[in-house]
């Protein structure tokens, strides 16, 4: 933004993904020409097939780093970045895909392939913070499009962005929603998992389940018992951590708990 | 002798990885790959020891643009173990909520992904700048379907209302009344849209396809009916496997589907449109008669004007349910759970989505195979590139690129759906 008239250029990057939070930009459906208008759409494949090169002043990121070739493209993107945010639980935390981190990946690729020789993989899904550094860090399985406006606006501005880091409980109050674990006793991670999506399940009568990832300082061991308490089973309470934020420290940590519990009840 | 390479290292305006590479040897293609690098997630591996109702909210996360396919596809699987039929208005509040992921992702595709190579340029958005009006309305367009998403799911990607059985919790009478008039508007704008995309310019190519879709009874297909094609295949959903085979090709980290007696096969809004044309509205067969196709389509490259009157189907269908809509007393059906194996197809935008799980009586998934549209296509979408490049030598390279781009984008292909997709390299020799 050095010049008047040069708009900064964004870059919209994929890695191992469903490709739901760069779709979140497409979805911006009332906002979408104005972004494009604050700022140079450069490279961003799903939209336009037009490339304009680096350097970038914005780059999002989604996705996992999943195979020998993609660590090396992250660093790639990291060098002609100026600013680098992850978007979405996969380029946060490794994603659903994180889950081959606990199974033996030749066993997996086995698994849904004839011909495992073709696929090239790595043992480990890992988040871009694990490869490069990251500027900025936007949660969620699939992020929230209001939280990636206020990102994009937040970079323009030359300020940080502002993604509250409390629990998906102090959404519910904000939203009205009561208490679906205190009045219905259906087990819910909000306690331990990061604001950003509006406390939907609850208010759709089901627990949270943690698309966002844990909050900042969440107490797992906690709200392990209480959800021990109203009836969950030791492999259920494990797997509601070992879903799409499996390798997030704090959930990583908290089912590896429960399960090491396991073993020494058994 | 004369080599000519036509290639794409990075396919734009599809969803996820993709390349394509094609090799022109003495004016023959010697060698025509769609390529697939997204890499692999392994979905059907961390699948097994889940329990069955996480099936509907993982598989999901397969694809962030038709995630209600996965989801419904994974529904229907669980009900056929467990013995469980949803009908009345749960039934009805899953095509709705269908309706609106068909219209999410068909107009991103007709205004967002498509419409720029008919009219020439590299994104919506800079086509935008000389068509706003009609950038706008893709937008618009795209958004009520979305709402509609939202309203019934909780959110549009990765919706987090349905479960086996039916949903978490059932929209109110006077919420659904809310999208009324945008759904109104919609219908009308809809129309425009396919009389719009009647009027684009079309490459003249057909081949000779097997298109394959469901088939119902009363209804277009969404969650139910038989598995059938232009070729005379008829068989129940849980017939699948006998009938179709997936195999592994060195240049693809997606599964080739093929019919076991008779190999490439297409999927997706062609074949559905071909095989229950009978099954549309009257407004949607005079809306195809004014765009001169009600005889039937088979130049791939027409899909978008198919994929518009899809787009006016859906939203008369969502306007249709919400009329009839009565408040069901419970949010779910009550079942119990078996060990079993089931089955679950349904029409994905691009096509059809099969699911079969096998649980156990404890309820946790032992085995667990989804076959997505775009691996399905894949075979056909590379035979179609060879036949269009060989018909299509006197462009020159760039030109020839960029069609074959498009040929692709004809399929709408979802890579990071197939897990498995794109990259276009034309070698000419």
């Amino acid at each position: 933004m050095s010049e008047a008239h040069s708009r900064p250029k964004l870059a919209v990057w994929k890695f191992a993904s469903c490709d739901g939070c760069q779709l979140s930009l497409l979805d911006c459906e009332d906002e979408l020409l104005a972004v494009a208008e604050a700022i140079e759409i450069a490279n961003f494949p799903e939209a336009s097939r037009a490339v304009v090169a680096g350097p970038y002043d914005l780059s999002l990121v989604e996705g996992s780093i999943t195979t020998p070739h993609d660590a090396e493209r992250i660093r790639d993107i990291r060098a002609q970045s100026k600013t680098l945010v992850t978007i979405g639980a996969c380029a946060t935390a490794g994603g659903i895909q994180a889950l081959r981190n606990f199974a033996d990946v030749e066993a997996f690729t086995r698994i849904v392939y004839a011909r495992p020789e073709y696929i090239a993989t790595l043992a480990e899904s890992t988040a871009i913070a694990d490869h490069v550094a990251v500027d900025f860090e936007l949660r969620g399985c699939p992020i929230s499009k209001t939280q990636l406006l206020e990102v994009i606006s937040a970079f323009l501005a030359g300020r940080r962005p502002v993604t509250p880091a409390h629990s998906v409980c102090v959404e519910c109050k904000l939203r009205g929603t009561v208490c679906v674990m205190v009045a219905q006793g259906t087990p819910c991670l909000g306690p331990a998992t990061h604001a950003g999506c509006g406390a939907i399940c609850p208010a759709y009568d089901r627990g949270c389940y943690g698309c966002f990832g844990p909050m900042e300082t969440p107490n797992p061991a906690a709200l392990d018992a209480r959800w021990g308490e109203l009836g969950a089973d030791r492999a259920r309470r494990e797997r509601v951590y070992r879903t799409f934020n499996a390798g997030a420290p704090a959930f990583r940590e908290a089912a590896a708990r429960i399960a090491a519990a396991d073993e020494e009840e058994s | 002798m004369s080599t000519r390479t036509i290639k794409v290292d990075y396919l734009a305006r599809v969803e996820g990885e993709g390349a394509m590479h094609v090799t022109v040897e003495a004016g023959r293609v010697s060698r025509c790959e769609l390529r697939i690098f997204e890499p692999p997630r392994f979905f059907e591996a961390f699948l097994r020891g889940r329990e069955y109702a996480e099936a509907p909210d993982i598989t999901a996360r397969i694809c962030g643009i038709c995630p209600i396919a996965y989801q419904m596809s994974a529904v229907h699987a669980m009900e056929d173990i467990f013995g469980v039929r949803v009908g009345g208005p749960l039934r009805a509040l899953r095509r709705l909520i269908y309706c609106g992921e068909w219209i999410e992702s068909h107009v991103l595709h007709i205004y967002m992904l498509h419409a720029p190579d008919f009219i020439g340029y590299e994104s919506a958005i800079e086509m935008a700048r000389d068509h706003p009006e009609l950038v706008r309305q893709g937008l618009r367009l795209k958004k009520i379907g979305n709402d509609l998403m939202t309203l019934v799911g909780g959110r549009e990607i990765h919706p987090i209302n349905v479960r086996v059985g039916g949903f978490y919790r059932v929209p109110r009478r006077h919420e659904l009344e809310t999208l009324r008039a945008d759904l109104e508007w919609g219908m009308k704008a809809a129309e425009d849209t396919v009389h719009w995309a009647a009027g684009l310019a079309f490459p003249d190519f057909e081949q000779d396809y097997e298109f394959v879709a469901l088939r119902h009874p009363h209804e277009y297909p969404f969650n139910e009916g038989r598995l059938v094609s232009s070729a005379g295949l008829d068989i129940p959903v849980n017939a699948f496997d006998e009938h179709f085979e997936e195999i592994h090709v060195p240049h693809s980290t997606s599964l080739h589907a093929r019919l076991r007696a008779r190999g490439n096969y297409f999927v997706g809004p062609l074949a559905r449109y071909n095989l229950n044309f009978d099954r549309l509205s009257p407004r949607v067969q005079a809306a195809a008669r004014a765009a001169g196709i009600a005889g039937g389509c088979r130049n791939p490259f027409q899909s978008i004007v198919v994929r518009a009157l899809e787009v006016l189907h859906a939203y008369e269908e969502a306007l249709a349910i919400i009329d009839a809509y009565v408040e069901p007393e419970a949010p779910v059906i009550d079942y119990e759970v078996r060990a079993g194996t089931g089955h679950g197809c349904t029409e994905a935008p691009r096509g059809i989505c099969y699911h079969r799980y096998t649980v156990g009586a404890d309820g946790l998934i032992g085995d667990a195979v989804i076959v997505p549209p775009t691996s399905q296509n894949q075979p056909t979408i590379e035979n179609d590139l060879r036949g269009f490049v060989e018909r299509h030598l006197d462009e020159d390279d760039e030109r020839l690129q960029w069609l074959c781009e498009q040929a692709i984008r004809n399929y709408d292909p979802c890579i990071s759906c197939s897990c498995h997709f794109l990259n276009l390299t034309v070698e000419r020799r």
